[in-house]
C-alpha cells in the first residue's frame, strides 16, 4: 500500500447564510484554498471525490453534476460518496484509498452543505411509512438516546452544558467558525429554551453554510508540497442497521468496532494516552461523553467524567474539538470532513490559535444516520 | 419558506425554487398483513426463526438476514423505554407543542415502535411508564400507524429499569 499524505487543507468561513456565494462559489472557496495550500492548481489533480448530506437537505438532486466543472473535474474521474452525516469523513477516506491503492497521485476531496438553501429539519421530518408523523428533526431522534445515556451512566445534568460552553469558547480561536459567542456561559446555556427535552437550544449545533476540501497525495507527490504534510496512519468505516433487537444505540457496536479497527492499524493501544487531539462529531453536546466511551477514551459509563475534569478542554490531557467542532459550525455534509481536516491541521502545526501544542497524532471522527455510519482516521506528523 | 423580497437598490441574491414530493411505498407481504390488522385494531409481529426475536412490524431479520415466519399477535400494551418532549416548531409540523415522542416496546416484542404518548402532562412523562394504545374508532382507521391516536398511561406501576434496559 502507498503512503497517503494530506498536503492541502481549505475551508470556507462558515455562516448561517453565505448568500454572497452560490453553491458553486462555496465549494470553490474551499477547494481553491486547499489547492493553494498544496501549491497546486486544478490542472494537477487526478480525480475528485465529493460528498454532501442527502439531496433533500437542499432540494437539489445530484448537485455533483453541475459542481463537476466548478471543481475542475472535466475529463477526470469524479465520484460522490453518500453516508448521511458521516459523509464528510467517508468521502475523505474514499479519496485516501484512491491514493493508497496507487491509482492516483493527487486527489481533491470536497464536502459541503448550504443549509440556508433549504430546510434540513423539514427534510428529516417527513411522513415515514409505518410511523406516525411525530419525528422532529435530528434532535427528536437523538434526544431519547441522550436521555437513555444519562439514565444508564448517572451523569450529572450539567455535562451537556459544560460541553456547549467549552466548544463555543474554542470556536472563538477559530477564524472559520460559524458561532462566535464571546459571552457564552453555563447560565446562558441553561436558560436557553428546551427544544427536545433533554436538549436545550444552546446544546445543539447551528445550521451552517460551508465547505471543506483537502488535497491528498502519494508520498512522491508530497515531496514537492510547500508545507508539511499530515500522514494518514489509519482509516476505518463501519455501519449497522438502524434498528435490530438488542441494538445498543447509546454505545453502538459499529462505532466500537470501527475504533478498534482504526487503533489496530495505527498501532494504538491506549487512545487517550497516545492521541494528542481528536475532532469528534458532536452535534448535540451530550454526544461528547457518549463518544468518549464508544471510542474507548473512557470506560463505559464514565465519559462524562472527562468533560467534568476538563480533560477534553484545550489544555486538557485529551483535547476534544479544539476547533469548536460541530457545536460551533455545522454545514452537515462538510462537518465530517472538517473533523478530518482539523485533525490534519493539528499535526501539521497549522491550527493557529486553537493549536494543541506539539500535537503529533490526531483523530478525525464522523457519524451519521441513526448513529449507524461511522468514519474515522488518524493522521500524524511522521510517516507511518 | 417565503419568497425573499430584496429592498430597492439591493442586489437580488436569492430566488425561490419550490420542491414538492409525494411517494408511494409498496408494503410487501409482511407489512400488507400488518396494515390489514391495524385497520382491525390488532398489532402483528413476526418471529425470526433463527434468533427467535419478535419484530413489530414484521420484516426480514436485520441480524440473521432471513425471512420471518408467522404472524404473531402482539399486545397493544407496552413500556416507554425512552422519549423526548418536543417543543420546537418547524416547517410542515402538524402536532400541537409540546408533545411526547416515545420509544415503546410492546409486551412480547423485542424492538420498539415510536409513537405519541399523551393522557399525561408532558412533564410527568418518564422512562418505564406503562402505556396502552388508544385506538381510533373503526370507521376512522386507515392502514397507517395513526389508527392508533396515541399511547396513554395504563395506571399500572412503572416497569423496573432492568426489564427494558436492553432496548436502549
Ligand atoms: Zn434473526
Amino acid at each position: 500500500m502507498e503512503r497517503c499524505a494530506v498536503i492541502g487543507v481549505g475551508q470556507t468561513k462558515h455562516a448561517a447564510k453565505r448568500d454572497d456565494l452560490s453553491m458553486i462559489g462555496l465549494v470553490r472557496e474551499a477547494a481553491t484554498r486547499a489547492l493553494e495550500d498544496a501549491g497546486l492548481t486544478f490542472r494537477d489533480i487526478d480525480a475528485v471525490v465529493i460528498g454532501k448530506a442527502p439531496d433533500m437537505f437542499e432540494g437539489v438532486m445530484m448537485p455533483e453534476l453541475f459542481l463537476a466543472e466548478a471543481l475542475g473535474a472535466v475529463g477526470k474521474p469524479m465520484m460522490r460518496v453518500h453516508t448521511a452525516g458521516s459523509v464528510g469523513g467517508s468521502t475523505a477516506i474514499v479519496a485516501a484509498h484512491l491514493v493508497s491503492a496507487g491509482i492516483h497521485q493527487r486527489v481533491l476531496t470536497v464536502a459541503y452543505e448550504k443549509q440556508s438553501e433549504s430546510d434540513a429539519m423539514w427534510a428529516l421530518s417527513p411522513k415515514y411509512p409505518f410511523q406516525p408523523p411525530l419525528m422532529a428533526g435530528a434532535g427528536g431522534y437523538f434526544a431519547p438516546l441522550i436521555r437513555a445515556y444519562i439514565r444508564r451512566s448517572n451523569a450529572p445534568n450539567d455535562v451537556g452544558v459544560r460541553v456547549a460552553v467549552k466548544d463555543r469558547l474554542n470556536a472563538l480561536k477559530n477564524p472559520y467558525a460559524h458561532l462566535k459567542m464571546p459571552e457564552i456561559s453555563a447560565a446562558q446555556v441553561e436558560a436557553s429554551p428546551m427544544l427536545w427535552d433533554p436538549i436545550r437550544y444552546l446544546e445543539t449545533c447551528p445550521s451552517s453554510d460551508g465547505a471543506c476540501a483537502m488535497v491528498l497525495s502519494s508520498e512522491t507527490a508530497a515531496r514537492s508540497a510547500p508545507h508539511r504534510p499530515a500522514w494518514v496512519h489509519a482509516t476505518a468505516t463501519r455501519s449497522e442497521p438502524n434498528l435490530f433487537a438488542g441494538r445498543d444505540q447509546v454505545n453502538p457496536r459499529a462505532g466500537r468496532d470501527c475504533a478498534a479497527a482504526l487503533y489496530k492499524q495505527a498501532g494504538i493501544t491506549d487512545p487517550r494516552k497516545q492521541l494528542d487531539a481528536a475532532e469528534i462529531y458532536v452535534p448535540f453536546s451530550w454526544f461528547e461523553p457518549m463518544w468518549m466511551e464508544n471510542l474507548g477514551f473512557a470506560p463505559e459509563g464514565e465519559g462524562w467524567k472527562m468533560t467534568l475534569e476538563g480533560a477534553t478542554a484545550l489544555g486538557g490531557d485529551m483535547p476534544i474539538n479544539p476547533s469548536g467542532g460541530v457545536m460551533s459550525s455545522n454545514p452537515i455534509g462538510a462537518s465530517g470532513m472538517l473533523r478530518f481536516a482539523e485533525a490534519a491541521l493539528q499535526v501539521r502545526g497549522q491550527a493557529g490559535e486553537h493549536q494543541v501544542e506539539g500535537a503529533k497524532l490526531a483523530m478525525g471522527h464522523a457519524y451519521g444516520g441513526g448513529s449507524q455510519f461511522f468514519a474515522m482516521w488518524i493522521v500524524g506528523d511522521a510517516r507511518p | 419558506m417565503s419568497e425573499p423580497k430584496p429592498k430597492q437598490d439591493e442586489p437580488i441574491k436569492r430566488m425561490l425554487a419550490p420542491v414538492r414530493l409525494e411517494f408511494t411505498v409498496s408494503a410487501g407481504r409482511d407489512k400488507t398483513a400488518f396494515l390489514g390488522a391495524i385497520i382491525e385494531g390488532r398489532i402483528l409481529g413476526g418471529r425470526c426463526p433463527s434468533c427467535r426475536k419478535v419484530y413489530v412490524p414484521p420484516r426480514g431479520c436485520p441480524t440473521c438476514g432471513v425471512e420471518m415466519v408467522g404472524d404473531i399477535p402482539i399486545s397493544d400494551h407496552g413500556v416507554v423505554t425512552t422519549f423526548c418532549t418536543v417543543s420546537i416548531p418547524f416547517e410542515g409540523q402538524t402536532m400541537k407543542l409540546p408533545y411526547v415522542y416515545a420509544s415503546i416496546v410492546l409486551d412480547g416484542a423485542d424492538v420498539p415502535i415510536f409513537h405519541l404518548v399523551d393522557g399525561i402532562d408532558a412533564k410527568d412523562a418518564r422512562m418505564g411508564l406503562r402505556v396502552r394504545a388508544d385506538w381510533r374508532p373503526p370507521a376512522e382507521r386507515k392502514p397507517t400507524m395513526e389508527s392508533i391516536r396515541a399511547f396513554v398511561p395504563t395506571g399500572e406501576p412503572d416497569a423496573a429499569f432492568d426489564t427494558y434496559k436492553e432496548h436502549l
